[in-house]
């Protein structure tokens, strides 16, 4: 035996920890975060203090991310209780982009409350809506430049109607009819727009985040000026991707701008399920030495005011920002879940934030540049507009019933070019 | 006994293990309070609570790599990935990690997890809801790959992979759940009610891994299925009147040969049906196998049925589905050659 092998054999029968055995005496335990409602209680939010609007400094777009740190553990709110935009954040915005927000967040909810009956109604097998977040992509789409590029999660669909994206177009996707651009390939809501700088929606959590930032990172390499914005789920920041994303938008300064839709339910789990309850996933961004914000995600100036800050400092090459848009989910994750069986069944009505329409309109009338009535008349516009085009989108097909893409679409934009031996083997075998 | 689906039957087995061993631990997705999206494990969290069945974060990389280290530790970690297509970030932790702890680290580490994972379409789920892994898993050295087909079979098994001491890839057909599936997509929703293998014991026992279930005997052709296909496999059979033997593989690793070949060597037919693509499918290393050991005794090439070798598209869901339509019709050439 070498005398490494002895002195091996020696380690071996006196045990490097003997002696220390005893030192942990005391049983651990596992800590698995709760909600402080479930069903059949009353909902409690009282864990949520939200800071006075106007109160959040606003700190200069060059700052250090270590210099403005508690912007991640704050919240920056620009509308307060009266509807009045008060404090350092209040951006200066034309009141017709404050009609202009208030209409397509008001045709995303009458589209969503369309789309959800027509999966009910079985004229399609899914649907998600973004009710009560309406504000976080409608004011983010509005703040960048329509040339911009979004990798959107599956709950941003205001971003199409903010860049006039034909709503007979997307419910043909819903409805995978024959006029459906995707080809009936995707599941219900998963749109995809070249023309509208929307990226194609993927059915797998995360993965937008961190191609987003590469996105921005060949703008950059090719001397471009557009920027890159991409949205992803509280739940979706636990995923590898997310992290994958802050590293790279750190490490080359791209010019990309991180959004959480802090939503406070990834379908059954809480938000502190996600690692919520220990830091604002804001503050995620501090680590990573990206600046971080924490806004209000129901109301509209701050995501405006908040977006802009990130705007301005990408445009001047000083590269990413994290923010965070403290909102909340007031439907069900989708069709297919039940909320009543999770939450507490008034969490809606209680939620603190109040509803994004309501504030952003209570504004615009505080304003002088809107009314009830004209509130009223919007309203049913929208109703009947949305009722048209669904009248429309059903009268080429739905998933069940009229005029279908061409089932030959199956085998094709697999592979560039045309299909090989083997599809053309199996398309055949198919009969067509 | 109980009648029970094949949710109730995964259910039971969760119930059966936990009850028998604290060392099994059960978490993923929505798994805790929930119950699952599928309600696999509910009310499970009441039962033994919070630490013994939990909400995980959405991180499939994460929550399998926790059940590794909670398997070198002693425990049992059983977890639900909660759709198969949603379980390629966990990759790297299943292919280089669980896979291979044993093999190098000369023995001294296991890592005994079981990860149960919905697969398979039927139920309009589009491109990243209906996906069939298996050959991805079974082409990896150390993973273990079960598919059951009733409900019976899912508890059974379910228990015997938990109960083993490799990893386990437990891939559950989703479409199965509530019911026998027969692939006529216009066919009303049959429930498991009835069917002899929806009664269930209520307490432990294994059907072991690596022992294929003649679910028909025949004398025409062997058909070679798992999961879903087992029940197409049946009604194509009976539609078409062919006398088939239909071996239900129930796991791909560890596979049965001995009783696949023993069905060739008599029937000298082999007709192979998977829903998963076609190409490097499991069904390619199936026909290697049957060449291999049947040669002498095949009367017929050996043929595939299964998925095209496309993604699982949202509206052609039935023009994809590998139904008993054209599985009945390769039945029907194959007699002919």
């Amino acid at each position: 035996m070498s005398d490494r092998g002895k002195a091996a054999k020696a380690a071996k029968a006196e045990p490097a920890l003997a002696g220390k055995a005893k030192r942990n005496s005391v049983p651990l335990k596992l800590r698995v975060p709760e909600p402080p409602s479930r069903p059949g209680q009353a909902a409690d939010f009282s864990h949520i203090k939200l800071p006075a609007a106007g109160t959040t400094r606003r700190p200069d777009v060059s700052s250090k991310p270590e210099d403005m740190s508690e912007l991640a553990y704050g919240l920056v709110r620009v509308l307060d209780d009266k509807g009045e935009a008060v404090g350092p954040w209040a951006p200066k915005i034309d009141p017709e982009i404050l009609r202009r927000g208030l209409r397509i967040m008001m045709m995303t909810r009458a589209y969503d409350d369309r789309m959800y009956k027509a999966q009910r109604q079985g004229k399609t097998s899914f649907y998600m809506k973004s009710t009560g977040e309406e504000a976080v992509p409608t004011a983010a789409g509005l703040a960048l430049d329509d040339t911009d590029m979004l990798f959107p999660a599956y709950r941003q669909q205001a971003l199409l109607f903010v860049r006039n994206w034909p709503m007979l177009d997307m419910m043909n996707q819903i409805y995978s009819n024959a006029h459906d651009r995707l080809k009936g390939r995707q599941l219900p809501v998963m749109y995809s727009s070249k023309e509208a700088g929307f990226f194609t929606i993927s059915g797998n959590l995360a993965t937008q985040f961190s191609q987003a930032v590469g996105w921005a990172m060949a703008s950059a390499i090719m001397g471009d000026t557009r920027l890159c914005a991409t949205w992803i789920g509280d739940g979706s920041t636990a995923e590898g991707d997310f992290h994958h994303a802050c590293t790279f938008a750190a490490v080359y300064k791209a010019p990309v701008i991180l959004n959480i839709v802090n939503n406070q339910w990834a379908i059954s789990s809480f938000q502190g399920i996600a690692g919520g309850t220990e830091a604002p996933f804001a503050a995620r961004g501090v680590g990573y030495g990206l600046p971080a914000l924490r806004v209000d995600g129901n109301d509209f100036l701050a995501v405006y005011a908040a977006t802009q800050w990130a705007i301005e400092r990408a445009r001047a090459n000083m590269g990413a920002t994290l923010i965070e848009h403290f909102t909340y989910r007031m439907e069900g994750h989708s069709t297919s879940d039940d909320p009543t069986r999770y939450r507490a069944a008034d969490e809606r009505q209680k939620w603190p934030g109040g509803d994004p329409i309501e504030r952003l309109k209570q504004h615009l009338i505080r304003l002088g540049e809107w009314d009830d009535k004209r509130h009223v008349a919007q309203f049913e516009e929208l109703e009947k507009l949305v009722k048209d085009t669904q009248r429309q989108a059903e009268a080429i097909g739905t998933l069940q019933a009229g005029q279908k893409p061409s089932p030959k679409t199956m085998f094709e934009d697999i592979y560039c070019g045309e299909p090989d031996w083997r599809l053309r083997k199996q398309r055949q075998q198919f009969g067509i | 006994m109980s009648s029970m689906n094949m949710i109730q039957a995964i259910n039971s087995a969760h119930v059966t293990l936990m009850e028998k061993d604290p060392k099994v631990v059960v978490f993923g997705e929505d798994v805790g309070y929930f119950g699952g999206v599928f309600r696999a494990t509910e009310g499970l969290q009441q039962k033994f609570g919070v630490t013994r069945c939990f909400d995980a974060p959405i991180a499939e990389a994460g929550i399998v790599a926790s059940a590794i280290g909670m398997g070198v530790y002693g425990l049992r970690p059983l977890i639900e990935v909660q759709f198969a297509d949603y379980i390629y970030p966990a990759m790297d932790q299943l292919t280089s990690e669980a896979a291979r702890i044993r093999y190098r680290s000369g023995g001294e580490f296991t890592a005994p997890i079981t990860v149960r994972t919905p697969y398979g379409g039927g139920i309009f789920g589009g491109q990243t809801h209906s996906q069939s892994p298996e050959a991805l898993f079974a082409h990896v050295v150390g993973l273990k790959v079960v598919i059951p087909s009733t409900p019976y079979d899912a508890k059974g098994l379910l228990i015997a992979a938990v109960e083993d001491d490799d990893p386990v890839i437990f891939l559950e057909p989703k479409r199965l759940y509530t019911g026998p599936f027969e692939g006529h997509s216009t066919d009303g929703v049959k429930t498991w009610a009835g069917h002899p293998a929806g009664e269930v014991p209520d307490g432990h026992y294994v059907v072991p891994l690596g022992k294929a279930n003649v679910v028909r005997e025949g004398s025409a052709m062997t058909v070679l299925c798992y999961g879903t296909m087992v029940h197409v496999c049946l009604a194509a059979a009976r539609e078409t009147g062919i006398d088939c033997e239909v071996v239900d593989l129930r796991s791909i690793t560890p596979l049965d040969a001995e009783t696949i070949i023993a069905s060739v060597n008599k029937t000298g037919r082999c007709l192979i049906v998977h829903e998963a693509t076609l190409t490097a499918g499991f069904g390619a290393e199936l026909a290697a196998i049957v060449q291999q050991e049947c040669f002498y005794n095949l009367e017929a090439p050996i043929d595939r049925v299964t998925g095209w070798d496309t993604p699982y598209p949202h509206v052609f869901e039935w023009e994809y589905f590998p139904g008993p339509a054209r599985v009945g019709a390769a039945m029907k050439k194959m007699m002919e050659a």
